[in-house]
């Protein structure tokens, strides 16, 4: 029996808590069991349905920022010095908020399970963004499942809360204390930020690994969804977000520490400069709570062989930096895969950072991806590409493809016959064949083998068409 | 015109069983379950789950002190099964522990020995080795085979559709507790309390009036917790009753999907036969329903698909023939349409394969044959206020259809890597359980003396807002605040011998029982007043918005105080009435009748944009004009119009119910089933309420909206395949739904598959 109790200490809603608790317990177990606290609702267990929906207020760099999180997957140990908000939290003494008004307006809600997530992810979104736009408002709400109102309803109440509300402004709490005034939030969210510095002082350390330790716990998006009942019976360690910057470049080098999670990628300045289309490719990750808690060493550590995160860093031919108590060392992410879920790593390792040069300046990039469902979905099959031209041809290309073997594939054939060739419509109908012999798929519940092998041409031909619109007609590929 | 629980609901306020407070000594169950497909059970060892930290007690077959059948239509399925298993997720024990986690614990220690017997998935399989629900049933109309000769052209065919998981987000539950004199109460997850209520009767070899089932609201149902919520609330109460202490039974997600049953798949054999000028003059058709492992509802959803076989549609010679077949997988069950969805993709893709053939366009033949007034339903009704042609009509001016047309085709010729198609999708459902004796409802009501209202009526809430409705009933009758009246908790101890809440009746049924009511209460008010005004006349009585008017003047007789006076009087503030849908009949010897009070009609346009390179598409816009009747609530009506959309276009697309050769199911999570979720709504979507439509057989003439609705998604499907044949003229589409991504992108290269990523042009 498993005794490893923590002390945490959070702000839940507008109370102070204390707790002494084993610190794999998940959020939603806690408030629901615990703190009686049931508007938050137990859908799926495995983050993909958004009924456990809750925020995250924390302070970074003393602003006080919130972000969504599914409370299935939410380690107890994650929220010491945090401010939780669940739906009661939300909730002002006799009327309803503008959000929860215009569910009820619209038709937003049916039987009303799934509903507190709903009001839960806008209320994040209106916490977060720098201006509210409603395709951004929308897409906020990618982790939310309802099954009664089709989303119809939802839509129209997010489009009237925005017609009703518009507000630009990038600093917390002055946004904060517009939301009050315009009853959006209850009153005491104006103290949180003070309450929280106050807080931050008294924190115990953090937790260490110690030999008994049998789960290391980052963002533990999938973690939890494999093992939540063997977590909490367990000794645990926490990673916990350094406080040292999580993306940075020197010369053309780019580090990314292993605990920046999927949403610090796409909001980084210095990844959108050189791939400006980051958001779009990484939406299809996941959804918002998801992205918010998932790590890039977790992705890779997880060795899903259609891993997003991993498909992308592998076209950019990344180098994983491993470290234990003793020694540092790396590995080309490309060889870091053993096998099926297998890992050039040692128990006690950890990934410390990923990093990637980009030599040229010209590079072109895409990433591909396609599932049963477009959004909050694994893929069937996923690609990325890097590719460097020179005097019309390829210099220099990396190419990955996940979901088309037991690992996540660097394409070492394909790439080899595609160097020092001309992307032409010839070389890329032999690139394929090459491809096709390099993969090795299965049939399982996202998809025939022949299905994905199929898919796996059809996005390589999507690389092309889309980086060499000029030379390349779809009609002479297809 | 809000429903009245999403103040609640918006507040995470309303209550569901998971989050009541749990009673003093509650214990926790979970599930052990058949690891096979079909087998026999040699031994089962409980020892070591017993040993496990935290177990009360393991019951199994043997600790049932009553009958061990849940079967209710057919006497077919145990409780727990204890001789034999026939599908992977079927219950044989109950683990009973202080927590979940320890229950679940021990239920993973318990060692079963099995002997494995041959499973069947397939029901045309099923079919051929005699594995049958009941036997086959025929409906008939004309004479096909004479009608075959005088048909220009005949198509045969076959028409596949999938399985699909009602995804309720409030997975079955139930929480019983043992009450005096041995007696239990349960509150339970379901849409049907009497049927909970009968078969722990039966379960526990104790009387009805010895059980209390209550339910305060679902988070979801869509049929899947119309017959297998019982099963749930029947093992905790078995376990309340013999442990003495209250047992809850949540299951969660993966359970759920695992040992519940779904939507029929269907696969079905089609031959029809059309005149030059496109009138249908003969249809034959055989439905093998795929039924799972025991009857539960099958014989009542093929009856249903029968009913449905002709859709919207009139033709003179049918033969429809629905064939339910027994096969290892858990019993399907009711879903939303209760196989009329699955009789409707039949004969859309009978008219799918006629116009292609005979190179028109599918609406087209659809527009030929739509019904009209009089015309005659294979099981011998005739069509009534019949919106057939005149949903039709509006929605194609509503839509401009012609500039539609020019626009998407011109779209086509521009574009060669995205394809946009469209279908028209007219429906036509039968209002009524077809089981005759179903369509009964009672009604109680109680006027306190604060003049506050409470009803109590079999209608389950489950997000379908009949609460409210009934709540408005109530209110225009009385005519007072809608604030005065609540619904109270569907209970049998107060609505007894109820019919589930399906057949999108609830609010028809129950609301003419509780108008029945309110009228009788209402009646004796205005005797005793008019006794005390000294009015002979009552007619020259009424109460307008809380007031008493005599000849239309208002008296010092408020709301409140006529309640008073009436209660002051001696006279009933009480009353309970009862409803039964008048002039419908079946009769199953020749399968003729009136099976329905009435039909609803409509018409949708969905329209489809597909990545051609890709293989994924999205539905962009979806116009409907539908037949709501009058409606009762046009804010709940629409969302029902709209969720129910989304849920069949679904079904029809994404969703997938995926069993393994050993006949496990492989999309057993939420990450692997995937419905539709905010991006997958069409960017446009514009429900239109048809004018001047009345139905006087429902409550203030509205008319059924539940499930209706559902069915216009079948016209994604033909959307979706009519853009793969702009892009590739001559695709087979095979008529197999759900039309996934795979799917999409395997018919739009099925000849490149094996030649072209092989063959090297060039040597490099």
């Amino acid at each position: 029996m498993n005794t490893q109790l923590k002390n945490i200490k959070f702000i839940c809603n507008d109370s102070d808590v204390e707790i002494n608790i084993h610190p794999g317990t998940t959020v939603l177990d806690f408030i629901r069991n615990t703190l009686r606290l049931t508007g938050t609702k137990e859908g799926c267990r495995e983050g993909d349905c958004g009924a456990c929906t809750i925020l995250i207020g924390e302070l970074i760099n003393n602003r006080l920022i919130y972000s969504s999180a599914n409370s299935c997957l939410l380690p107890m140990g994650h929220m010491n010095g945090k401010h939780l908000v669940t739906i009661e939290g939300l909730n002002l003494k006799k009327t309803l908020n503008p959000v929860q008004q215009a569910f009820v307006d619209e038709g937003g809600t049916q039987c009303g399970f799934c509903t507190p997530g709903f009001i839960i992810s806008l209320t994040g979104y209106l916490l977060n963004a720098n201006n509210y736009i409603l395709s951004d408002a929308v897409n906020s709400l990618d982790g939310n499942i309802c099954r009664c109102t089709g989303h119809i309803g939802i839509k129209r109440a997010v489009e009237k809360i925005l017609q009703n509300f518009q507000y630009a402004n990038n600093n917390e709490t002055e946004k904060i204390l517009l939301l009050i005034e315009n009853n959006f939030l209850p009153e005491y969210f104006k103290n949180i930020l003070n309450r929280l510095k106050e807080i931050s002082l008294s924190l115990k350390e953090e937790f260490k690994a110690t030999e008994k330790s049998k789960y290391i716990v980052s963002g533990g998006t999938d973690l939890f969804v494999q093992k939540w009942d063997d977590i909490i019976n367990s000794d645990i360690v926490l990673i916990n977000k350094s406080k040292e910057k999580l993306i940075t470049e020197v010369d053309g080098k780019f580090f990314i520490m292993g605990e920046a999670t999927v949403s610090d990628l796409i909001n980084s300045e210095i990844i959108k400069s050189i791939f400006p289309d980051i958001k779009n490719y990484f939406n299809l990750f996941g959804s918002l709570p998801i992205r918010n808690r998932a790590t890039v060493a977790g992705n890779i550590v997880n060795a899903s062989p259609i891993g997003d995160i991993t498909c992308f860093l592998l076209a950019l031919n990344a180098t994983v930096h491993l470290s234990n108590e003793s020694l540092k060392r790396t590995v080309p992410l490309k060889d870091f895969f053993k096998g099926y879920k297998s890992l050039d790593k040692a128990p006690d390792e950890l990934i410390e950072s990923v990093s990637f040069e980009i030599t040229s300046e010209k590079f072109l990039f895409n990433f591909e991806k396609v599932s049963r469902r477009t959004y909050l979905d694994i893929a069937s099959v996923n690609s990325s590409v890097y590719l460097e031209i020179l005097n019309g041809e390829i210099k220099e290309i990396h190419l990955s493809a996940g979901g088309v073997a037991p690992i996540p594939l660097y394409l070492k054939k394909t790439r080899n016959f595609l160097l020092n060739k001309k992307p032409e419509v010839d070389i890329i109908i032999d690139g394929a064949a090459i491809l096709n012999e390099e993969i090795s798929p299965i049939s399982d519940a996202r998809g025939s083998a022949e299905y994905k092998r199929l898919l796996l041409r059809q996005l390589f031909y999507a690389h092309f068409l889309k980086l060499f619109p000029e030379i390349i007609n779809a009609e002479e590929l297809l | 015109m809000k429903n009245y629980d999403s103040y609640q609901h918006v507040r995470g306020e309303s209550l569901f069983l998971d989050d009541l407070t749990s009673p003093e000594g509650v214990l926790h169950a979970a599930i052990f379950s058949s690891p096979i497909a079909h087998g026999l059970i040699k031994t089962i060892d409980f020892h070591e789950a017993l040993n496990s930290s935290g177990v009360i007690a393991i019951l199994s077959a043997k600790d049932i002190p009553g009958e061990n059948q849940i079967g209710g239509i057919i006497p077919d399925e145990v409780l727990l099964a204890s001789e034999k298993v026939d599908y992977i997720g079927q219950p044989i024990a109950l683990v009973i522990a202080d927590s979940y986690l320890n229950a679940k614990k021990a239920s993973n220690k318990i060692k079963i020995n099995l002997e494995k017997l041959p499973p069947i998935f397939d029901p045309r399989e099923a079919f051929r080795n005699n594995s049958l629900i009941i036997p086959s049933r025929t409906f008939e109309i004309g004479d096909v085979e004479r009608a075959w000769k005088s048909c220009d052209l005949i198509i045969e065919g076959t028409a596949d559709s999938g399985g699909q998981e009602h995804l309720y987000l409030e997975t079955q539950a139930a929480l019983a507790y043992p009450q005096e004199g041995n007696k239990i109460k349960i509150i339970s997850s379901t849409q049907s309390p009497t049927a909970v209520q009968r078969t722990t009767a039966r379960i526990l070899a104790i009387k009805m009036n010895q059980v209390e089932v209550d339910v305060t609201r679902l988070g979801g149902g869509f049929g899947g917790k119309e017959d297998q919520a019982t099963a749930w609330a029947v093992m905790a109460a078995l376990g309340a009753y013999k442990m003495k202490a209250p047992v809850k039974l949540v299951l969660k997600r993966n359970d759920d999907m695992r040992m519940t049953g779904k939507r029929h798949p269907y696969s079905s054999d089609f031959k029809i036969g059309l005149t030059n000028d496109l009138k249908i003059l003969a249809y034959e058709v055989t439905f093998y329903q795929n039924a799972g492992a025991a009857a539960d509802l099958s014989p009542a959803i093929l009856e249903r698909t029968l009913f449905h076989t002709t859709n919207s549609y009139f033709i003179p010679n049918v033969k429809a023939t629905g064939i339910s077949c027994k096969t290892n997988l858990p019993p399907n069950t009711a879903f939303r349409g209760f196989g009329g969805p699955q009789a409707m993709f039949v004969i859309e893709s009978a008219i799918f394969k006629a116009a292609e053939k005979l190179g028109v366009d599918p609406f087209e033949i659809q527009e030929k044959n739509l019904l009209n007034e009089g015309d005659e339903f294979p099981f011998g009704q005739r069509a009534e206020n019949c919106n057939a042609r005149k949903t039709w009509n509006e929605l194609k001016r509503k839509i401009n259809f012609e500039k539609t047309k020019v626009n998407i085709r011109n779209f086509n010729q521009e574009n060669n890597l995205i394809k946009k198609g469209f279908a028209l999708m007219p429906i036509c459902f039968g209002i009524s359980f077809t089981n005759t004796l179903m369509n009964q409802a009672n009604a109680l009501v109680h006027i306190y003396t604060d003049g506050s209202v409470g009803i109590s009526t079999a209608a389950v809430e489950m997000g379908q807002g009949v609460n409210h409705k009934l709540r408005q009933v109530a209110a225009e009758l009385f005519s007072i605040d809608l604030e005065k009246v609540s619904i109270e908790s569907t209970n049998t101890t107060r609505s007894a011998n109820t019919s589930p809440t399906a057949a999108s009746s609830a609010a028809d049924l129950n609301g003419k029982a509780l108008e029945n009511a309110c009228r009788i209460i209402l009646d004796r008010i205005i005797t005793n007043i008019a006794r005390e005004l000294k009015v002979d006349d009552l007619k020259r009585l009424l109460i307008k918005k809380n007031i008493l008017l005599l000849d239309n003047k208002p008296t010092e007789f408020t709301w409140e105080k006529l309640i008073q006076k009436t209660y002051t009087d001696r006279v009933s503030l009480s009353a309970q009435a009862y409803y039964a849908t008048p002039g419908i009949y079946f009769n199953r010897n020749i399968n003729k009748g009136k099976a329905f009070a009435y039909h609803v009609y409509g018409t949708a346009f969905i329209e489809t944009a597909l990545d051609c390179l890709r293989g994924i598409y999205k539905i962009t816009d979806v116009k409907i004009v539908h037949d709501f009747g009058k409606s009762l609530n046009p804010v709940i009506d629409k969302g029902q119009a709209e969720g129910a959309l989304i849920q069949g276009l679904g079904w029809m697309t994404i969703e997938e119910v995926i069993y393994d050769e050993r006949g496990k199911l492989i999309t057993d999570t939420l990450s692997t089933y995937k419905v539709p979720d905010l991006h997958f709504t069409p960017d446009k979507v514009e429900i239109n309420f048809l004018e001047d439509s009345e139905n006087p057989m429902g409550i203030f003439n509205s008319k059924a909206i539940g499930e209706p609705p559902l069915m216009y998604g079948i016209g994604g499907y033909f959307a979706i395949a009519n853009a793969i044949k702009a892009f590739k003229q001559d695709t087979n589409i095979d008529c197999k739904a759900p039309m996934t991504p795979e799917k999409v992108l395997i018919s739009l290269y099925s000849e490149s598959i094996k030649q072209k990523p092989l063959k090297i042009t060039k040597e490099s």
